[in-house]
């Protein structure tokens, strides 16, 4: 314990000098290496011993990460490296590759200023290595290279010196290629991988060897002395050599920017404040004397210390019993109790803390993920954290014994909290309470871990489907919505929302956090008239409200209810009552009781929410059901398997890559007939499968199948089991 | 035949002698309960004076599910019963039109209202009134201005303005509440409401009417709902002698 704990004096020294400060992620496609990497680089800092490494899995410190040997949350954890006589404090986030946990990486990249991408060297890029190089890219995160099991591409595929070099150059150009495909300005600026420049390194994480050309050319090892060592197999020799951590490190300090180069690059993105505050100062100069900002990008659950917030420091410093506030909620005091970094899967205690690193805190009561904490009252918050995939699946959760009910509500509430991309929707009344995540498995792992850690005995249901509903066609007749009492009238038309309309929202393009102006401007480079886009309303998950109408009295004081009614009826569609998506929704013409009492939320909205379902089943109201991209590679003799697993659940090939002996069959498939999908292409591939999924999109489902699920839906829902009609909300 | 009839304002002795003939004739009776209520009495003493079954209305008995109602006016004769005077709730009018587009015949038995009484009870003359308002309890995403509203454009033109308080099934807006919904509504000194008239169980043996500012009211017991608000304007000398002799006002 005494390497550790040397290495907390050295972390403390450092923490106060941006410029010897790198915050950084590993980030990969699942089994691509990250975790032994992250071992490796943490073994060759002395945080754990050698022999340890690669076997200790440290950095994935839930049980059930290692029991399934795969990363599930990103851990954190501090080191020094020591490169050019200068100590440099390096801050690492382990990231999660599989896509169920998708969200974990968004988080982790906001927290840091450059990432290590990893790629197989044999498997090349993968779905998930463009989904995160994309998540980094967004957030102004530097990228470099590392290429692993180079020594798989020697031993296994027996390949030559001279075709090695190809193969990699070929990963590293297919890298390039991705980033400026995603940012040409930074891939211009100095954003492109260069193996000769130094920000590509390749090696194997597994027996602990790298190597770069500024390495070869510090140590004076060959190219060729490298590709001799491996063939022959010594491994040890190698890794004394040219040492995995030496190289890597080296090159993350040397080509991944520190906090007071990055801020001022990455602030303009992250935050939309105004730079010339004093926060805004603090953070484009990465200032400890500054008002403190942070955004909390985790909180996990510690048995002693309780809650722990771990988050981005971007300006000002942090100390034990500091006065936080958080933004976006009552403007309560938070006062910090304890101010900490991690190191793996302990918090270890700091005196002060300072702009530029990654904290870890306890205190923070009334922050959940993706907050924005500051010592000052007020601030611009920081920018959503947005996550690439949706909830697409639902299980039910009860307590097994009734004296759980009371906590499991809690241990709910904090599952929720801890995971930003769950969406948990609790029942106190029935006590059947309702979790959504990305997939099959991430809900196995959440319910695995309410039972395990929690210590709640649960009972689940089986896997449901999340759907949703839009309109196929216009509806320019506008539908009439009456009040219970008739005195209150609303008329609306409904409009299928465009494509492009539908990505500027998720993009933030549009959005209701926007100065009116500036919302007004986006609308119409979308293509609506100026009237139009000077009259948003709402925007509900991707449905937008105008209101078209002129002058009408008292339409102001109601316009809050009208929202709540639509909210309502975009919650649950008139189809299936699953939410809506894609709608534009204009109010054309409102007739309003002249007093208050008569036009109250029991006439308002019922009026309105009926208007919009029956609306919306003359509009050809249509059920949407979620996909999932599937990529299974399977030796040549096993593609039959792969390939008849696909499409005998309503799925569709659209390529198959052949590489050497194996072969990659790229298809989709609804999620609904994705369940066992694991188990079942095992068996029909005798085992041999490698297969990872990715979301991809709601898509109409299809009319032969349509009726049957509907109706499904509403039996399970306890609705009445037919097709609803116009007449059934149009009174 | 469906016969509205008004109740009048406070009891079962309220009911006008036609009223009362138009009930003992009826083949069934309804009693709308939620734009207003007599505190007099109950269903049940009603029940029991005319010796017949009274089938208690909510209000979406009446504006969603009128079914019931129109069915039996379509064959017998319906009382259909509202304290005060039937349409002076404009939620009735509907009714009314449904019955007609329905080919029933319909008439309407008025009683005492509290749009008449008020003028009794302040001495404010009804010819200076301008647009009444109610004062609805906030809900959640609503808190109408609309009361604040009518209020101040009546004042400019130096109208009078009755102020309905708020009825729901388990609460009955105060005197004090409605004025402490106003309050909250006002905003800067341009917006100033300096005289008040509070009312307490018009038609009852025992009412109360209170003048004065929102302060002075505050320390007035009116006791037992229902109650209603003025909000007077510049008062004629005949009115300010009224409401000093019968409301405690003190003018300043």
């Amino acid at each position: 314990m005494s390497r550790g704990k040397k290495t907390v004096e050295r972390v403390m020294q450092l923490m106060n000098q941006p410029e010897s400060i790198r915050n950084i992620g590993i980030v990969a496609h699942i089994d691509h290496g990250k975790t032994t990497l992250s071992d490796n680089l943490l073994a060759g800092a002395g945080i754990i011993s050698g022999d340890l490494a690669g076997k200790a899995c440290w950095m994935d410190s839930d049980e059930e990460e290692q029991a399934r040997g795969i990363t599930i949350d990103a851990s954190n954890v501090s080191m020094v490296h020591e490169y050019g006589g200068k100590e440099y404090l390096i801050n690492m986030i382990d990231t999660p590759g599989h896509v169920d946990f998708g969200g974990d990486v968004t988080r982790a990249m906001r927290a840091v200023d450059g990432a290590v991408v990893l790629v197989d060297a044999v498997e090349g890029t993968m779905p998930q290595t463009e989904t995160v190089l994309r998540q980094a890219l967004k957030e102004r995160v530097k990228p470099v290279l590392f290429i692993n099991k180079v020594d798989r591409l020697i031993n296994e595929l027996q390949v030559d010196e001279m075709e090695m070099q190809i193969r990699l150059g070929k990963v590293i150009d297919k890298v390039n290629k991705l980033i400026k495909g995603m940012n040409e300005e930074m891939y211009n600026n100095g954003w492109k991988l260069d193996a000769a420049g130094g920000t590509v390194a390749f090696g194997s994480a597994l027996y602990n060897w790298a190597i770069s050309v500024p390495y070869m050319k510090k140590s004076g090892i060959s190219f060729k002395e490298v590709y001799e060592h491996c063939k022959k197999g010594e491994m040890k020799e190698l890794a004394k050599k040219s040492p995995l951590c030496e190289v890597v490190l080296d090159m993350v300090v040397s080509f991944l920017p520190n906090p007071k180069i990055a801020q001022p690059r990455r602030v303009g993105v992250i935050w939309h404040g105004d730079v010339n505050t004093p926060e805004g100062k603090g953070m484009m100069t990465c200032d400890p004397t500054a008002p403190s900002c942070m955004m909390v990008t985790d909180i996990s659950f510690d048995p002693h210390a309780g809650e722990v917030a771990t988050g981005r420091l971007f300006s000002g410093k942090l100390t034990r019993g500091d006065e936080m506030y958080i933004m976006g909620t009552a403007k309560k005091v938070n006062r910090l109790q304890q101010v900490g970094i991690f190191m793996g899967p302990t918090r270890v205690e700091v005196p002060e803390l300072y702009a530029g690193n990654i904290a870890a805190v306890t205190g923070l009561k009334d922050a959940v993920v993706g907050s924005t904490v500051s010592s000052l009252m007020e601030m611009t918050p920081f920018e959503s954290l947005e996550h690439y995939s949706e909830p697409v699946v639902t299980v039910a959760v009860e307590a097994k014994n009734m004296k759980d009910l009371p906590k499991l509500v809690e241990v709910l509430r904090q599952v929720a909290k801890e995971d930003p991309t769950l969406r948990v929707n609790i029942n106190e009344e029935t006590g059947e309470h309702l979790i959504s995540g990305m997939g099959e498995l991430h809900l196995e792992i959440i319910t695995g871990r309410i039972k395990r850690d929690k210590g709640v005995e649960i009972i689940t249901s089986e896997p449901i489907v999340v759907y949703r509903e839009t309109i196929t066609q216009e509806l320019t007749d506008p539908v009439e919505g009456k009040s219970p009492n008739r005195h209150n009238r609303f008329y609306f038309t409904l409009h299928p929302l465009p494509e492009h309309v539908v990505e500027m929202i998720k993009s933030h393009e549009i959005s209701m956090n926007q100065e009116s102006l500036e919302r007004r401007d986006a609308m119409v480079k979308a293509g609506f008239e100026k009237d139009e886009a000077k009259s948003v309303k709402d925007i509900y998950a991707t449905n937008i409200l105008l209101d078209m109408t002129k002058g009408i009295q008292y339409l102001n004081e109601t316009m809050e209810l009208i929202i709540d009614g639509i909210h309502e009826a975009l919650d649950g569609g008139p189809l299936a009552d699953e939410p809506v998506q894609n709608m534009l929704i204009k109010l054309v013409d409102v007739k309003l009781h002249e007093d208050a009492i008569h036009r109250g939320p029991a006439q308002v909205i019922p009026a309105v929410r009926s208007a919009i379902k029956g609306g919306m089943l003359l509009a050809g109201d249509s059920l949407l059901e979620p996909l999932q991209k599937l990529h299974i590679t399977v030796p040549q003799d096993n593609m039959g398997g792969a390939t008849s697993q696909i499409q005998s659940r309503r799925g569709q090939v659209f390529d198959m890559a052949s590489e050497g002996d194996t072969i990659t069959v790229i298809g989709k498939a609804p999620v609904a007939e994705l369940f066992g999908f694991a188990g079942d292409v095992r068996s029909a591939t005798e085992g041999r499968a490698m297969w990872n999924s990715e979301f991809a999109g709601f898509e109409i489902v299809p009319s032969g199948s349509a009726k049957e699920i509907v109706l499904q839906i509403r039996k399970r829902k306890g609705l009445k089991e037919e097709l609803p009609k116009p007449a059934d909300y149009l009174a | 035949m469906l016969t509205f009839i008004g109740l009048g304002l406070y009891d079962l002795d309220d009911i006008s002698l036609k009223g009362q003939n138009a009930i003992i004739e009826a083949d069934a009776v309804f009693l709308e309960s939620y734009t207003s209520i007599l505190t007099g009495t109950s269903p049940a003493e009603l029940e029991k004076r005319y010796g017949k079954p009274i089938k208690i209305l909510k209000r979406q008995d009446v504006e969603q599910h009128p079914e019931p109602i129109l069915d039996a006016a379509k064959t017998g004769k319906v009382a259909f019963l509202t304290g005060g005077d039937p349409m002076v709730s404009t939620t009735h009018a509907d009714l009314r039109i449904r019955a007609k587009n329905l080919g029933i015949e319909t008439r309407i038995i008025h009683g005492s209202s509290i749009v008449s009484a008020v003028c009794g009870l302040s001495g404010l003359q009804n010819y200076r009134f301008g647009k009444s308002c109610s004062i609805p309890y906030p809900a959640k995403n609503w808190f109408p201005r609309t009361p604040l509203d009518t209020i101040l454009s009546n004042l400019i033109q130096n109208l009078h303005t009755l102020v309905y308080l708020d009825i729901q099934e388990t609460a009955f807006m105060s005197v004090q509440e409605g004025i402490g919904i106003l309050e909250q509504l006002i905003t800067g000194d341009s917006e100033k409401i300096s005289l008040y008239v509070g009312i307490a169980r018009a038609g009852s043996e025992n009412p109360v009417v209170a003048a004065g500012t929102s302060e002075k009211l505050k320390d007035v017991n009116f006791g037992p709902p229902l109650h209603i608000l003025i909000v007077p304007a510049t008062l004629h000398d005949i009115e300010q002698e009224y409401l000093t002799l019968f409301a405690g006002y003190a003018p300043a």
